[in-house]
């Protein structure tokens, strides 16, 4: 299964072009990581994917069912429905040990019953996650579910998030302007230029997540900025 | 503490309702007990219960009626802005025609029926619900909108888990000025068209000049409403903003 979006051009506002010419295409169960300036259009490009965006030249190919899981860059939980009722209106088809197993991997066991107003930042952006996972999506997006989190806190939600696609592979497309995020987490990068958006270069990462050691991380960081750089 | 300054205030005013009654007049300004006891005559007779009942019965169903109404035409005028452009006129027609010409044009083009009264009050009510939950409907939540539609939740469970419990607010405010705006209107349709209810009763007791029995009937009522009020409508209002966070 392929999920292929051919050249779009996405104008709006007095036709301010905000995607260049771009093409991406992530094969079945990829982590591929969307990584560009602040302001490069990577919002926008997400959004023109989920379908929240009709606006645009091009086209859009999903999976077959084209079931999604979208984390927001904010939590956008409904505030008026406890943490466990957020995650079954979205995902109604979701087994009680699917959720126990969700809400355990995330640490959200002892918050089932909490309102999201009672919640951290943090927290509600794991409901998310959850929310996003619970549905057993065909393509996971995720727009920088981890911006405004402090360093420790976001790097574990990034190991929890690594445990979640082992345990269950699924095609993702993360958006983040930080590159370490995306060597952490991706398949496969893809550097964006600066508004309009184009794709500057795909770069493979084909060593599995859990044996990357430090060098090589480090050397696929000094190939990525030489890219950035040319 | 709450319960001790309402029982403080309500003993303040049947003090000033006393002393207001001896300089002006007993006649003109019956006492307290005097009112008490024609009210305890007419829940002898029967006569408080139905009229109370029949005046109830009114203001429940034109109540119902103009909630339901106004809240579907609030939210598409607020959600569809063609609807809003053509329906919005009729809304500003409707919101500054005086009640008193409704009802008498109810009376007039449909008789002195019960489906006029209750017409003609629901027609009355029908714009402020209207314009109430529009305005609800224009500050909805388009993040949320966006998630439901990304998790493609049927639009039955947006209405319910999306939409309504944003609407909460203003569905809360419009029924609470409704109820109030209504049941005073129920009373002039009664007064104008109908042989029985409250508002026929102060009719015959003013035209009796029977001051003691108006302020009896208004009394009663009031006590009736101020009821609704604590049992019914504060506890929905509570249950539906149990998410919110109160001060411990």
């Amino acid at each position: 299964m392929h999920i292929r979006h051919k050249s779009y051009r996405a104008a709006r506002g007095g036709r301010l072009c905000v995607l260049g010419e771009l093409s991406i295409a992530v094969a079945h169960g990829e982590v591929a990581a969307l990584v560009g300036p602040s302001g490069c259009g990577k919002t926008t490009l997400l959004r023109i994917i989920v379908g929240l965006d009709h606006d645009f030249e091009g086209s859009v190919r999903l999976p077959a069912h084209g079931r999604l899981g979208v984390v927001f860059q904010e939590p956008r939980l409904l505030p008026w429905r406890t943490v466990e009722d957020n995650v079954r209106l979205a995902a109604p088809q979701a087994s009680d040990a699917t959720l126990s197993a969700l809400f355990a991997t995330l640490g959200l066991a002892e918050h089932r019953r909490h309102y999201p107003g009672e919640l951290s930042l943090g927290l509600a952006r794991r409901v998310a996650l959850a929310r996003a996972f619970a549905v057993e999506p065909e393509l996971l997006v995720l727009d920088e579910p981890f911006v405004s989190l402090d360093a420790p806190l976001a790097a574990r939600l990034r190991a929890e998030l690594v445990e979640l696609v082992s345990r269950r592979p699924v095609t993702t497309l993360l958006v983040t302007h930080s590159v370490e995020e995306a060597i952490g987490l991706a398949d496969r990068i893809f550097l964006l230029s600066a508004s309009p958006a184009r794709v500057l270069a795909s770069v493979p990462i084909d060593r599995p997540r859990s044996s990357r050691t430090i060098d090589q991380l480090t050397s696929i960081r000094d190939e990525i900025e030489r890219k950035i750089n040319a | 503490m709450n319960l001790a300054l309402r029982f403080i205030s309500i003993t303040l005013l049947l003090a000033a309702w006393f002393a207001g009654s001896h300089i002006v007049g007993t006649r003109l300004f019956p006492e307290p007990q005097t009112v008490a006891l024609a009210i305890v005559q007419e829940a002898r007779s029967g006569a408080l219960a139905f009229n109370l009942g029949v005046t109830l019965a009114r203001v429940a169903v034109s109540f119902t009626i103009a909630m339901a109404l106004g809240s579907v035409i609030g939210l598409v005028m607020g959600r569809v802005p063609v609807f809003d452009g053509l329906a919005d006129p009729w809304l500003v027609v409707l919101l500054n025609l005086p009640a008193l010409v409704i009802i008498v044009l109810a009376y007039i083009w449909a008789g002195l029926t019960e489906t006029a009264a209750i017409a003609a009050v629901a027609l009355n009510k029908l714009p402020i619900a209207t314009v109430t939950v529009r305005e609800g409907a224009r500050a909805l939540d388009r993040t949320l909108d966006e998630m439901a539609m990304v998790f493609r939740m049927g639009s039955l469970v947006r209405l319910r888990h999306v939409v309504l419990p944003q609407l909460a607010p203003y569905l809360a405010a419009a029924a609470r000025s409704g109820l109030s705006l209504v049941w005073k209107i129920v009373l002039i349709v009664e007064l104008l068209g109908r042989p029985n209810g409250v508002g026929f009763e102060i009719g015959v007791a003013f035209q009796l000049f029977d001051v003691t029995r108006i302020l009896a009937y208004a009394v009663a009522f009031v006590a009736v409403m101020l009821a609704i009020e604590t049992f019914l409508v504060q506890p929905l209002e509570r249950h539906a903003s149990r998410w919110r966070i109160r001060p411990a």
